[in-house]
């Protein structure tokens, strides 16, 4: 049997490739841990403008998401926790106006995602209701309780990370640099990985893997992460 | 006039009452205080909505593990009997009511258990992060404060005027100046800080104050 399945590809600007211009980008990550760092430096050297990235922060620094704000590439950011320290480039964007920001709850945010990997047209929460992120969205009173219609959250392309990830697409994450990358992989047309490193098929036990490979469509090794 | 408890003081009056075997959620800020006042021969289990349940105190500096953060974004450590997951089933630990107590921050409470705690009015740019989720779904939630803001001016209120986290969410108030619970007839006095009389809590507080025949009476402090 010849090897037909083969994900990985050998740079991170061939993984980004034919992301367009206006994408809703998933970013996977939770602060600076579990952050697709190389992947997202590729999508700055791609230069795609117009984006709607959907991650729990915004970044801080000069590194990893705040990147994308940085270079103007954002009109649209999707998260949590958006005011941080550190976090001047998104604030530069937002203040002008260039980004717009729509704040998501952290476990409606994850489950917006898991709606739209299951193909769910949406789910009610207790999540919000009765505070300020309720405008607008319809809601349910379900046993006795005040409910708010949450919608799926698509994304054309996410970008994710992992320990280890193999020619399959199977991902096994470490400790809590998991956070989101495995919903958001399950959550997007396109799919792509950078894993520290990339192993033999069949080498991650596949009672480990913990984002199976059918959601991914690209992996890409970037070694370990720099001291 | 007196301050009543110090944070630390606070914090470990809370850790008190924290059941032994219980599944908690410290938020950030003042709540993180209480972990120090959880003896580790007590086995209460630690859960961070970063898919963390089981969260250990942060380790010796250098020995960080860059992929092991807390809800703060601070290293931390893994306990005896931890486990890691994904958002999803963090955030399902979190709605799906299996936290025993969440412990919260406060801006202001008021008297039917509403909490203000994630942004200020008029406030541009907010971060709810999880405090929505923790709020909404936790079996009990506390809340952690002071008794009035940097002003002097009561943070137990009759009506939140900044925009709230979560209506008729909070079970328990810990303050400096003393525990309150949050009962269907109004706010309940449970206890006062040493020092602190019953008029100087009513003179604190924005919102009607149910007593009990023993706390009402003079303290001899």
């Amino acid at each position: 049997m010849g090897v037909v399945i083969d994900k990985v590809v050998a740079s991170v600007d061939e993984a980004v490739a034919g992301v367009r211009d206006g994408d809703v980008v998933l970013v996977g990550g939770f602060g600076n841990v579990g952050v697709p760092v190389a992947l997202i430096e590729g999508l700055v050297r791609l230069g795609r403008r117009d984006l709607t990235v959907v991650s729990n922060n915004c970044g801080t620094g000069e590194t990893g998401l705040a990147l994308l704000f940085k270079h103007h590439l954002v009109s649209r950011a999707c998260a949590s926790f958006p005011a941080q320290a550190g976090n001047h480039h998104f604030v530069a964007a937002y203040e002008s106006g260039e980004c717009a920001l729509e704040l998501v709850p952290q476990g409606t945010l994850a489950e917006r995602l898991r709606a739209a990997a299951a193909g769910l047209g949406g789910f009610f929460t207790p999540t919000g209701a009765g505070t300020d992120l309720m405008a607008g969205k319809e809601t349910r009173e379900i046993d006795g309780r005040l409910h708010v219609l949450e919608r799926p959250l698509r994304g054309d392309v996410a970008l994710v990370t992992a320990h280890l990830g193999d020619r399959f697409g199977n991902l096994r994450h470490r400790r809590s640099s998991r956070n989101f990358n495995p919903v958001m992989a399950m959550a997007a047309r396109l799919t792509i990985a950078q894993v520290e490193e990339v192993v033999p098929a069949g080498s991650i036990d596949p009672d480990d893997v913990h984002t199976p490979g059918i959601f991914v469509d690209r992996v890409v090794a970037v070694g370990g992460r720099e001291p | 006039m007196t301050e009543g408890w110090t944070t630390d003081q606070m914090a470990a009056r809370l850790a008190r009452d924290i059941p032994d075997g219980a599944y908690v959620n410290l938020g950030i800020g003042m709540p993180t205080l209480v972990t120090a006042h959880i003896p580790a021969d007590r086995e209460v289990m630690h859960h961070s909505e970063n898919g963390i349940v089981g969260m250990g105190p942060r380790p010796p500096a250098g020995e960080e593990d860059p992929d092991l953060v807390d809800a703060g974004k601070n290293p931390c450590t893994l306990a005896l009997g931890a486990s890691i997951c994904d958002h999803t089933v963090s955030f399902t630990i979190i709605r799906g009511g299996r936290l025993d107590v969440a412990v919260l921050g406060g801006m202001q409470v008021s008297a039917r258990g509403d909490l203000a705690n994630w942004r200020v009015a008029g406030q541009a740019l907010g971060s709810v992060g999880g405090a929505m989720d923790l709020a909404a779904g936790a079996k009990q939630v506390w809340v952690l404060m002071t008794h009035t803001d940097k002003s002097g001016r009561p943070k137990v209120v009759e009506e939140c005027t900044y925009p709230l986290t979560a209506a008729r969410c909070v079970d328990r108030v810990y303050t400096n100046l003393a525990v309150l619970q949050v009962e269907a007839g109004g706010l309940a006095v449970v206890e006062l800080a040493p020092g602190v009389d019953a008029a100087e809590l009513e003179s604190s507080t924005g919102a009607p104050l149910r007593w009990s025949a023993a706390l009402a009476a003079p303290q001899d402090t």
